[in-house]
C-alpha cells in the first residue's frame, strides 16, 4: 500500500510538473493540428505597436499566424482578400486581470466560480473551470479584446491564473498559458475577498493591523515551507535513499513561485499595503506584479527601483481617499509611466471587459501618452505576462490575434470590423447582438 | 487610524465651509478638494467665446459664443458679443461646450442608507431631507460636467420614497440646490430588489417575495389611496354644511400616492424585465396614474412599443449587464432600440463613479445602434430634462435657459476629452486650472491639520509614524469603533 502511494505521489509530481512546464507546447500542438485559412488584409493602415505605423500595407495570415506584414508584401495564391481601405489593423487587446469564463451572472451563485474557500488555494487553477460558451467571451471579443488573464479570487493565496484567448471549443483550446501566475490577495487592504479597505469595521485599527501583520507572516511561512519542500523533493529525486515526503499539492504549486519561475500577482491597492507588498516580494525574492494598484502612483519610485510592473485598474473608479484629487484614479497610470514603471490595464471584471479600451483612454485623457495607452492594452500586458513572443503586436511569426477597425480602438465611437483570433475570422456576434437583431425585427 | 480619519475629515469639512464662505467674499484662499473652486458669483455678464457649441436642441455651432446674463443664456450664435464692458470673457477657442449633464438616476449625497427598507410602501419619506452637501462625490461629478441630478430613494420597496431634483451648487446652502420648479417625484421598484432576491435582511421575511406580490402591493396601496382621497373629498364637501364634521386621519404615505393620482407627483420606477414593465404600465392604466420614467429598464427594448404608447420615458445604463439574473438580457443597444420606437431615452449613472463620465456613456449610443450625435448628447442633457419636467429651464443651449454649461478640451464623445470648466446658472463650480493650482496648498493644509490634531492629543503630541514598523499601540478610544 505504501509503495502504491509512493508511486502515485511520484506520478503526481511528474504529471504536475508536466502541466506546469509544458502546457504551452501542448497548446501549440493543438493549434498546429487545426487548419486555418489564409487571409490577406490589403490597403490597411497597420498599427504594429512595436514598430512604425505602415500607412498602406498588407497583413498576410496563414496557419493561425501573421505570415507577413508590411508595405511590400505579396498576396499568396488562394488567400481570402479583405480590402481594408480606410481601415486600420491593430493587435487584439489584452485585459490584464479578469474573471471571464469563471462567472456568468454575478448574483447567481451557481454560475460563479471565482472564489474558493480557505486561505491557501495555491493548488487551484482556473483552466479547469473556464466555460467556453459563457456569453461574456463573445461580448468581450467583438469589441476587440482577444486575450485575457483570468484569475481566481478567493483566499490569501487565491490560486493560479491562465491567459486565455477568447475563442476555442474547449477550455484547453482557449488557454495560451497556464499557469500564468500565482495570485495573492494582499491581507487587509483592498484585497478581494477580504472586505476591502472598509472591511472589519467592528474591529479596531490596531486589531486590523495586527491581523494583517500575522497574515503577512503566514504568507512568508507558507512560501518558506514551499522552498524547503521543493529542495527536499529535488534532493530525493537525485538520491532515493533520502526519506520520502508526502505530496503536498499546495506547496508543490508554490515551488515555481518561490523559485521565481512563475510570477506572483499581488492584488493590492493602498499605498501602505503596496509598500509592504514590495518589501515582501523583495525579501522572498519573488517575480512580483502588482494588480489593482489604485494608489501605486504614490509609490511609483519604489516600484521602478524594484522593476515591479503594475496591472492598473479599473481606471474607472473613484479615488481611494476623500481628499485625493478628483482625477487620482484617472491620472494614476500616467504618473506610473512617467516614473518609468511598466504598466498594463485591467478591468478586473467579466461583463465590463469590453470597456478595457476606455479605461486606457481615460488614463490617456489624464496624462498617459496615447501611444503608451495603446501599448498598455497590447504589447505591455503580453510582456508583463510573458507571452510577448506570441501576442501583443503585428509582427511576422506572432499569432494572428488582430482587429480591423475604422479608427482608434480606444475611442468609443470606433467600430470593430473584423476580429481575428489564432488566424480565425471571428463572427462579430454575441448574445447582445443576437437579442438586438431579434427585437429590432419586432413589428 | 479610523478616528484620526474621522477627525481629519471633520476638520476638512469645516475648512470646506470656511472656504466656501471665503469664496463668496471673492477671497478664495485655501479650499478643500470638494467644492473648492467655485468662483465669485457671476454678477453681470459672462461670454464664452469661439467654441464649438453642441446645443443639444438645434445642432452644432462652430466658432460660436454664448452670452450669459444673470445666470441665464441670453444669446447663442456665431457673432455674439458682450454688451457689458466688464463682462467676464472665457476664451474657449478650440474647445467644446455642451449643456450641463443631467443624471436622471442618482443616489449621490444621500446621507446614510438610501433605503427605508422596513416596509414595502414608504411613500412618506423624502430624499430632500437627507442630502449631505459635503459628500466629496458631488465635486467629482461637477468635475465630470454633471450639474443636475434626480436623487432617488433606493429600490428596496415596491413603492419607495420621494425624490429630489437638485443642482450641485456646492458651497451654497443645500436648500438652494433643489430645482425650484421641478415637479415632485417618487421612486417605485419592481423585480428582484423589492422581492429581496439577492440579499437577506434579519428577521421575518417581508411581503412581497414574487413579482406577483409586487403588483398586488402597488395595487393595494393605490386602492387605499383612492379611498383616502374620497374620504377627504367627502369631508371637504361636508365641512361646508356641517361644522362638526371630523377630518379623516392624515396619512403622509397616502398623501403622496394621492398626489400621483392627481398628476402632481411623477413616478420613476426601477425595473428590469419586460414582464414587470408591462405589468406596471397596465396597472397604471387600471389605477389611473402616469408612469413618467422607467429607470434602468434594461429589457425596455423588448417592449419599446408599449412604453412609447404610454408616453413613458426610459432612463437606462449604457452597457451594464450580467450582475444579476434580471440584468442578463441587458444589451447596449437598449437606448438606440427604445429611441427608434419613439421612447424619450436618457443614460443615467446610479453611481457616484459613473456620474462623472456620463458624457462618454452617451457616446455609446452612437457605437451601439448608430443614433445621431445630437440624439446621443440629448440622452444626458435634454432628454433627462424632459423626463424630469425641467426642460424649460435646462437641458440645451438655448436663449432663456439656465446657463448650466460644460467646457470640454475636445469633443465630449472622445475618450481623450477632459471637462475643464463647469458652470451652473453662470457661476463656475469647477475649473480644472484652479483645481490643479490648489493641490499643493491643499496638501499643506492637510499636513497642518494632522499636525494640529496630533498636538492637541491628550498627553501631548506623539511622534509621527516613521517608515520603520513600530509596535502598534492601543489608542484611548480604539475600542469604541
Amino acid at each position: 500500500m505504501k509503495r502504491i502511494l509512493f508511486l502515485l505521489s511520484v506520478f503526481g509530481c511528474a504529471a504536475l510538473l508536466a502541466c506546469l512546464g509544458r502546457e504551452t507546447s501542448i497548446v501549440r500542438s493543438v493549434y498546429a493540428q487545426t487548419p486555418q485559412a489564409t487571409y490577406a488584409i490589403r490597403n490597411a493602415r497597420i498599427v504594429t505597436v512595436t514598430g512604425p505605423i505602415v500607412e498602406n500595407g498588407t497583413v498576410v495570415i496563414s496557419n493561425g499566424k501573421i505570415a507577413a506584414m508590411g508595405s511590400n508584401v505579396s498576396v499568396p495564391p488562394g488567400a481570402t482578400i479583405i480590402d481594408a481601405t480606410g481601415l486600420s489593423v491593430y493587435p487584439g487587446m489584452t485585459d490584464g486581470d479578469t474573471e471571464i469564463g469563471l462567472t456568468e451572472i454575478g448574483s447567481v451563485a451557481g454560475s460563479v466560480d471565482t472564489s474558493e474557500i480557505g486561505d491557501n488555494n495555491a493548488n487551484i487553477h482556473v483552466d479547469v473551470a473556464i466555460h467556453p460558451d459563457s456569453s461574456h467571451v463573445a461580448v468581450a471579443r467583438v469589441n476587440g479584446i482577444t486575450t485575457v488573464l483570468t484569475a481566481p479570487r478567493g483566499g490569501l493565496i487565491a490560486g493560479q491564473s491562465a491567459i486565455l484567448q477568447l475563442d476555442g471549443w474547449t477550455p484547453r483550446e482557449m488557454v495560451l498559458k497556464t499557469p500564468a501566475a500565482m495570485h495573492i490577495n494582499w491581507p487587509g487592504g483592498g484585497g478581494r475577498g477580504f472586505g476591502g479597505e472598509f472591511g472589519g469595521q467592528q474591529r479596531s485599527a490596531t486589531e486590523l493591523r495586527r491581523e494583517q501583520e500575522t497574515q503577512i507572516e503566514n504568507l512568508k511561512k507558507i512560501l518558506r515551507d514551499a522552498a524547503a519542500y521543493g529542495d527536499a523533493r529535488d534532493a530525493r529525486a537525485k538520491d532515493p535513499s533520502l526519506p520520502k515526503q508526502d505530496l503536498d499539492l499546495k506547496l508543490e504549486a508554490l515551488v515555481p513561485v518561490v523559485r521565481a519561475q512563475i510570477p506572483v500577482i499581488i492584488n493590492v491597492n493602498l499605498e501602505r499595503d503596496i509598500k509592504n507588498a514590495i518589501a515582501f516580494a523583495t525579501e522572498m525574492k519573488l517575480k512580483a506584479i502588482i494588480s489593482g494598484g489604485a494608489e501605486a502612483y504614490k509609490v511609483a519610485d519604489q516600484l521602478k527601483a524594484k522593476n515591479i510592473p503594475v496591472i492598473v485598474g479599473p481606471v474607472l473608479r473613484i479615488p481611494v481617499k476623500e481628499d485625493d484629487p478628483y482625477d487620482a484614479a484617472f491620472a494614476n497610470a500616467g504618473l506610473l509611466w512617467k516614473a518609468g514603471v511598466k504598466i498594463a490595464f485591467q478591468t478586473g471584471d467579466s461583463s465590463n471587459v469590453r470597456n478595457l479600451p476606455y479605461n486606457a483612454g481615460m488614463a490617456a485623457a489624464f496624462g498617459l501618452p496615447k501611444e503608451e495607452a495603446l501599448k498598455a492594452v497590447t504589447i505591455y500586458p503580453a510582456e508583463i505576462l510573458g507571452v510577448a513572443d506570441r501576442i501583443g503586436s503585428i509582427e511576422q511569426g506572432k499569432l494572428a490575434n488582430l482587429i480591423i477597425t475604422d479608427g482608434d480602438p480606444l475611442e468609443i465611437r470606433t467600430q470593430i470590423k473584423h476580429v481575428f483570433i489564432n488566424g480565425r475570422d471571428i463572427p462579430l456576434t454575441s448574445r447582445h447582438t443576437e437579442l438586438y437583431e431579434k427585437y429590432k425585427a419586432r413589428p | 487610524m479610523k478616528k484620526v480619519n474621522a477627525i481629519l475629515s471633520a476638520a476638512l469639512s469645516l475648512a470646506l465651509v470656511a472656504s466656501a464662505f471665503a469664496q463668496t467674499r471673492g477671497n478664495a484662499k485655501l479650499a478643500a478638494g470638494a467644492g473648492s473652486t467655485a468662483a465669485p458669483a457671476a454678477a453681470g455678464e459672462v461670454l464664452i467665446s469661439n467654441a464649438t457649441i453642441l446645443t443639444a436642441s438645434h445642432g452644432t455651432i462652430n466658432n460660436g459664443s454664448i452670452l450669459i446674463r444673470n445666470g441665464k443664456i441670453v444669446e447663442v450664435g456665431p457673432n455674439v458679443k458682450a454688451k457689458d464692458a466688464n463682462a467676464r470673457i472665457i476664451d474657449a477657442t478650440g474647445k467644446y461646450v455642451t449643456p450641463g449633464i443631467i443624471d436622471c438616476h442618482s443616489h449621490t449625497g444621500v446621507d446614510g442608507n438610501v433605503n427605508e427598507g422596513s416596509l414595502s410602501v414608504t411613500s412618506m419619506v423624502r430624499i430632500r431631507d437627507v442630502i449631505d452637501p459635503y459628500s466629496p462625490a458631488i465635486y467629482r461629478e461637477l468635475a465630470g460636467g454633471t450639474t443636475t441630478a434626480n436623487v432617488l430613494h433606493g429600490s428596496a420597496n415596491a413603492i419607495d420614497g420621494q425624490n429630489a431634483v437638485v443642482k450641485w451648487k456646492v458651497g451654497k446652502p443645500v436648500d438652494e440646490w433643489i430645482v425650484p420648479d421641478a415637479p415632485q417625484g417618487i421612486k417605485f421598484a419592481l423585480g428582484e430588489n423589492p422581492k429581496r432576491s439577492n440579499f437577506n435582511v434579519p428577521g421575518a421575511r417581508r411581503y412581497p417575495a414574487t413579482r406577483m406580490g409586487v403588483e398586488e402591493t402597488i395595487r393595494e396601496a393605490f386602492i387605499k389611496a383612492k379611498d383616502y382621497k374620497r374620504e377627504w373629498r367627502e369631508y371637504e364637501a361636508r365641512k361646508a354644511t356641517d361644522k362638526n364634521a371630523i377630518a379623516p386621519k392624515r396619512d403622509l404615505a397616502l398623501d403622496a400616492l394621492v398626489e400621483i393620482l392627481d398628476g402632481k407627483r411623477m413616478v420613476h420606477s426601477h425595473c428590469y424585465r419586460d414582464d414587470e414593465i408591462l405589468m406596471l404600465l397596465n396597472l397604471s392604466d387600471e389605477l389611473g396614474f402616469h408612469v413618467q420614467t422607467l429607470q434602468h429598464v434594461l429589457e425596455g427594448y423588448k417592449v419599446a412599443n408599449e412604453i412609447a404608447a404610454h408616453k413613458t420615458g426610459g432612463s437606462t445604463f449604457s452597457d451594464w449587464w450580467g450582475y444579476k439574473l434580471e440584468a442578463y438580457d441587458a444589451i447596449p443597444y437598449n437606448a438606440a432600440l427604445m429611441t427608434s420606437r419613439g421612447v424619450i431615452v436618457s443614460m443615467n449613472s446610479d453611481s457616484d463613479e459613473l456620474a462623472r463620465r456620463l458624457y462618454l456613456e452617451a457616446a455609446k449610443a452612437m457605437k451601439y445602434g448608430n443614433v445621431s450625435e445630437e440624439q446621443a448628447l440629448r440622452m444626458v442633457t435634454l432628454n433627462p430634462a424632459i423626463q424630469l419636467g425641467i426642460e424649460k429651464r435646462v437641458g440645451s443651449i438655448d436663449v432663456g435657459k439656465d446657463a448650466d454649461l460644460v467646457i470640454f478640451s475636445a469633443h465630449p464623445f472622445s475618450v481623450y476629452t477632459v471637462p475643464e470648466l463647469t458652470m451652473i446658472e453662470g457661476e463656475v463650480y469647477f475649473d480644472r486650472n484652479e483645481d490643479l493650482k490648489q493641490r499643493d496648498a491643499l496638501k499643506r493644509e492637510k499636513a497642518e491639520l494632522i499636525k494640529r490634531e496630533r498636538d492637541q492629543r491628550p498627553g501631548g503630541p506623539r511622534q509621527p509614524r516613521g517608515e520603520k514598523p513600530e509596535e502598534p499601540q492601543p489608542r484611548p478610544n480604539d475600542n469604541e469603533r
